[in-house]
Parts: structure tokens; sequence; C-alpha cells
């Protein structure tokens, strides 16, 4: 497959491990944080540990859209669905969400509730053209790639005089949500990171340039990096040469897609109908200001929040899910009780075993195998 | 399907549809299943024209399945939800190195179902049988009222001959053992995708429906002795069923991503879907698990059949407690080939 097969060449990729295992200096530790969901399931899928040696370490970040979205939001949409004159559009991702009282899309649907999955934005917007008469709700999710496609379809239902259509937004921004890592000094020492591998997708939208603050203001080294498994070797090999040279740079390996200025065209669009939210609750981040978007007054008709009068009831997660910590990196999927017991792709109590992207369904699905070679070794050493 | 037949004028099978009285038991239902169904499956048995099928067996050890059939949309590129009802059912059949024998078909049409349409589906379920030399010999029709189901859903069951001293079963994998696929995985599937409407996705890519009982026969003829088992991927793709034999055998399966036959478009397909290939549906492939020793001899002959030319050894059977199924990637690393969690796209089959 042309312009897929290059970059998941297994012959350059061990030549970079070998460069990797080469200059890492095994005197220290390197602790990398991939912050998209995208890079947590190449790294799963391709076995990309398997590559690195022991002291370069990746810890998986909250990038995952349907990870950080807090269970009182799921809760909303089931509620939204279980209106009988709304038809709720959404990806298929979010159909096996817990909500707060064990309910999910899914089950929800088979309640009888008028639940439709789709692949974009586009079979929403035609699914309000074709039922008048139905509620069109599109449960919008996603960082920046998603956000410029919600935009235009409010737009085009405008320009259409489209009625039945609405959204109900959960965009959320990802500059943020890093600051959010890297500002809070609690944060900062229970997870010391030395460097980021940067959102691919997103940043064909924003550019590198939000970014800037995290090299500048915190010190980190960020490699913007694509989703392929020879870009994430690549972007590892350039992390941990800035961090030799003490350098602390945006640096960008995706440069076939990513730009400084990002995709202007779609900045303008998403500036357009949206606007900053004060604040914005992350699952496993807490409240985390102006980390959202909402859409603007003059879209009213369009947002689902107002239309349907929707005010969000925080709720908690299972006290035994550690979910919050996985995705703030402090723990790893193995050191939460539920993981692989309770907690499974087929019955997923925590938003990390949800999507494929979480990184307790990356490491259940693609790398549990290692655990038993962990304890096994273990109990070698023991007896 | 034991109607007498009736001397009346024929049903206006390019513009009829279904109606409730097709399924009533009268004069139109005796009609539709004279005209329609007796005309497509013709053979001597159906013609007994009683509630049953009455044969002699050779001897030996039967082998029975059945199977129910929703695919939507009812046809699709490489086939259609009649001839994918008979393969199906002789594929579960010769899984087991079975001779397929019979089958029967019940049908659940919805009113209002174009007649034109279930014309087309009873001559292509009479097409394959025929062509894999397998009698429908009995059969049910029942009506449901317009909104209770989806044009039509099929059911087929068949019973087979067994030959003497064959023992397939999924229990029989160990340790050593090499596992060969038939041909390129996923078609069937990505077929059923992109002939969906709200999947706008052209591609050539034709479902891989059909019968394999002749590769299964000439498999068993050259290899019988050293055959462990054969299991048809459908549903969940290989991945599934490579996970299910590793539990029934209690043993674990090694892959190698860079023997798996995948065609190109399937693999794009799958790229901008979202979806991994080892978990789409196939409906004329099969997994044979055989001795380490006899597997270059049973990939030949598999190469020289039809639909075993793209055949390949695709890994073997280790010690494993966990039972994992383990791939090592094209990449260099390696990662489980877990269950299918969820659905990847429901009504495939």
């Amino acid at each position: 497959m042309k312009y897929v097969d290059e970059y998941r060449d297994g012959k350059l990729a061990r030549q970079i491990a070998a460069a990797i295992r080469a200059e890492a200096k095994p005197d220290r530790i390197y602790r990398f944080m991939e912050f998209c969901g995208g890079h947590t399931h190449a790294i799963a899928r391709y076995g990309l540990e398997d590559l690195l040696p022991a002291n370069v370490r990746m810890i998986h970040g909250p990038g995952c859209p349907v990870c950080v979205l807090p269970v009182g939001r799921m809760d909303d949409a089931i509620k939204l669905a279980r209106r009988p004159e709304v038809t709720l559009c959404t990806y298929a991702d979010l159909m096996r969400v817990p909500s707060s009282d064990g309910m999910s899309l899914l089950k929800a649907k088979a309640e009888g509730a008028d639940i439709r999955m789709v692949y974009s934005t586009l079979d929403a917007l035609r699914i309000a053209r074709e039922e008048p008469g139905r509620k069109v709700v599109f449960f919008a999710i996603g960082f920046e790639t998603t956000t410029p496609p919600t935009a235009m379809a409010i737009l085009n239902a405008q320009a259409e005089g489209l009625k039945n259509f609405f959204v109900f937004c959960n965009h959320v921004l990802t500059p943020a949500a890093i600051s959010a890592l890297v500002g809070d000094p609690k944060a900062a020492a229970s997870v010391p990171l030395d460097g980021f591998v940067g959102p691919a997708h997103v940043s064909t939208v924003i550019g590198t340039k939000p970014y800037a603050e995290f090299a500048e203001d915190y010190g980190k080294a960020v490699v913007i990096a694509g989703f392929e498994p020879l870009d994430v070797m690549q972007s590892i090999l350039m992390l941990v040469r800035q961090i030799n040279e003490g350098r602390a740079e945006i640096e960008n390996e995706y440069i076939r897609a990513v730009t400084p200025e990002g995709n202007v065209k779609a900045q303008d669009i998403v500036a357009k109908v949206f606007e900053l939210r004060d604040s914005f609750e992350w699952r496993g981040l807490g409240a985390v200001p102006f980390s959202a978007l909402q859409l603007r007054e003059e879209y009213a008709a369009f947002d689902a929040e107002k239309v349907f009068d929707i005010h969000t009831v925080p709720a908690k997660d299972n006290p035994a899910c550690e979910c919050g910590a996985i995705l703030r990196g402090e723990k790893k999927p193995v050191d939460c009780k539920l993981f692989g017991t309770l907690c499974t792709p087929d019955m997923p109590m925590g938003s990390c075993m949800v999507s494929s992207e979480g990184s307790c369904a990356a490491h259940w699905t693609y790398g549990r195998f290692r655990d038993a070679q962990n304890t096994k070794q273990e109990t070698r050493k023991a007896s | 399907m034991n109607a007498p037949r009736l001397r009346t004028r024929k049903i206006d099978v390019k513009n009829g549809r279904v109606d409730l009285t097709h399924g009533s038991g009268g004069r139109a239902m005796a009609q539709l299943i004279g005209d329609i169904f007796r005309e497509a499956f013709d053979n001597d048995l159906l013609a007994q024209g009683n509630d049953q099928a009455q044969f002699d067996m050779p001897a030996g050890r039967l082998a029975m399945t059945t199977d129910g059939y929703v695919v939507s949309p009812l046809f699709f590129p490489g086939g259609d939800i009649g001839s994918l009802s008979i393969h199906g059912t002789i594929n579960d059949l010769a899984m087991a190195g079975a001779r397929p024998l019979h089958l029967s078909a019940s049908f659940i049409l919805e009113e209002g179902f174009p007649l034109a349409d279930l014309q087309r589906i009873a001559d292509s379920m009479g097409a394959a049988a025929r062509a894999a030399g397998v009698k429908i010999v009995t059969g049910d029709t029942k009506v449901v009222e317009r909104g209770k189901a989806d044009g039509v859903f099929i059911s087929t069951a068949g019973i087979g001959i067994v030959p003497e001293g064959l023992n397939l079963s999924g229990d029989n994998a160990r340790p050593g053992d090499a596992i060969l696929v038939s041909g390129s995985i996923g078609d069937h599937g990505v077929a059923i995708m992109s002939s969906r409407e709200n999947l706008q996705f052209e591609t050539e890519i034709r479902s891989d429906s059909a019968a394999l009982d002749g590769l299964v026969g000439n498999m068993v003829a050259a290899c019988g002795d050293s055959l462990r088992l054969m299991r048809d991927p459908t549903r969940g793709g290989l991945a599934a069923t490579l996970n299910e034999i590793a539990h029934q055998s209690g043993v674990g399966i090694r892959i190698e991503e860079d023997a798996l036959p995948i065609r190109k478009e399937v693999a794009a397909a799958c790229e901008l879907l979202g979806l991994d290939p080892l978990y789409v549906a196939n409906e004329g492939k099969l997994v044979a698990f055989v001795a380490a020793e006899a597997a270059e001899k049973l990939l030949s002959v598999m190469r020289a059949h039809e639909l075993g030319r793209d055949a390949a050894i695709i890994g073997h059977v280790v010690k494993d407690e966990h039972h994992f199924v383990q791939m090592a990637t094209s990449f260099g690393g390696d990662r489980i080939v877990d269950w299918l969690s969820g659905e990847q796209l429901p009504r495939i089959c």
C-alpha cells in the first residue's frame, strides 16, 4: 500500500532502534509521554516497546477523546437519546462507554432509543435532511482534528436552513491539557517528564506554534510525530538527541503534513462557530480552564445544550477505577485492580478500556503477554 | 415446501410482492413454493412433496449443522444471501472433512418483499447447491408483517458423511503443528461494507463466498492422517478462529504478519475504515492445522485447487498456559491478536 508501507518498514525500524540504543545514555532514564491515543495505539499494535531499550520509557498520555470525556457528559447523551423526538448520531467509539448508572448508548439503543452510528458529520446532516420530523443531534467529540468538520456541519446546516440539526459539543483542546500536565507542580512531581511526542493530526490543524510554551516555559522537548510506527520511532530518537544535547525545542517529524501555522482555513471556520469555555471537566485531569469549546451565541439554535436545556451533573467514577491516574501517566494499566478482571474491552468499567486508543484497551488487546512474561521472570528471580 | 402442485396461472414474479397470504398455508403459499422454490431447487427428494424428505444414508458417521443468514445488503459484489446460505452451511460440514449431502432451507419473508428478488435469491441457492452436488430436500416459508423483518432471512441446515477414520476437532491442535490459511483474508467483510449505502466507498473487492467441500476433499485425500482440524474464519475473522482453537486445544499460537495473504485493496479499505483485516469476515476461506511434517505437502495440494491458489503457512502452535495468539509484526515487535470485542459491523452474513 503506497504511502503507508513506507512508514511501516521493519528494516528501517530496526536501524532507528539501533540508533536509539546507541545514543541513549545507559546511566539515565528517559521518560517521554506520547500525548495522543493514536500514538499509544501504534506503540501497542506494532510492538514498539520490544524495540526500545529498557531506559527509554513511554508514558501514555490523556490524548484519547473518548477516555477523557467525563461520565456526566455520557449521562447527558443518554438522556438526550432517550427523548422520543431525538435521533442521536454518534461515532461508534462512544457506544459502549459506561454512564454513571451502568447504562451505555448501546444499551439505550437496545431499549428503543434512536441512536445511529455515523462515520462523519455528513451522515448526521443527511439524516437530518431526510427525516425532517426528527430532531437530529450530533454527539460531537474530539480534539482539534474533528472540530473543523463539526463547525462546517453547523455552517452547512445554517446555509441550508435545516431547523432539526443540533450539536452536543464536547470538543476539547490539546495544548490546555498538556499545560495541565506540566504546569501543575503536583502532577509534574509525580510524573517527571523529559519530553512529549506531540500530536499528529491535531497539529495538521493547529500547527506547531501552540506548543512553543512547553519548550520555552517548561523546558520540555517536544517532537510532533505522525501516527505510523516509523514516525513514532524517529520522534523518540529525536527526543533522545534533544535531551542528550540539553535542548528543549519544538521539532517537527511530521513535515509531510504539519506546518508551523497549520490549516488556517480550518482554524478560521472553528473560530467563527466556536468560542472557549471558561472551564471543562476532563476525566483524570479534573476541571481544566479554557480547555474546551462551545457554540457561539449566534449559533445557539444549533446548540443541543441550550435547545434541550442540558445541565451536566458531575458523576463519580468507580472508586477502584484508576483511569484518572493512568490518564495522568502516574500509573500503568496493570497497576489497576480492575484491569483484566472486572474491566476488559468486553465489559469496560473505565473509559481507558473502551476506546481502542485508550491505554488500558491497547495494553490488554496487544501487549498483555508481556505481563505474563514479567511475572514468570519475577517468579524465577524469587526462587 | 411440501404443498401439492396446483394447476393455476403462474404468479407474477416480475411485478408481484410477498403478501401475508403467501404464508397462510393456502393456495397462494402453495403457488409461491411451487413456482419459485420447487423450480429453483428442482430435485427428486423435494419433489416427493411431503412434510419431510425421506432417503437412505450411506454408512458412516454423520455431520450435521445449521446456520441463519441475515446479511445486509441482500445482494453484494461476489454473491447474495442465497448463495451465502448454501456456501456457509456446506462449509460448516466440510470443516469436519464431511462430504455434504442434503440441506434444508427455511425462509422468513417480510410482507412487501419483491417476488423478483425472491426468485433471484432462490435461483442463486439452486445454482450454488447444484455446483456443490448437494440437494435442498425440504424447507419452510413464513411471512411476517412489514417492518417485522428486513426483506428475507434464511436459515439452512445440512447433513454430510464423514470419511471413515477422520476425526477433525477444535481440540486436536498440538504444539508444533503448522497453521495454513487457504487464501486472502477479509474479502467478504470489505465487499459487504463497500456495498452498504452509508459507506460510500468504491472498490473492486468481491466477496469470497464459495463452497469449500471440493478443496477439503483434496486436502483430506492427500493429508487426512496428518490433519488436526479445519475451521472457516467467518464472523470475527481469522483472529476469532485462532483464539477459539487456542482455548479449545489449550495451546498458544504464533503467527507471522508477513505471511498473511491480504489483498492490497482490502488492506487499503481497512486502513481507511479503521478496521483490522484479521477481524474481518470471510465466507470462502479455511484455516487448517496440520502436523508440521505434512505442512508443505498440504500447502501444495491446496495451491493446486482453484480456491486455495493463495494458500499460505501463517504460523504454528506453541505451548502456552495463557492460550495467547501472538503475532510477530512486520515491523519487528510482538503483539497479541485478541478476540474481537464488540462488533466491527453488524449483519455481515
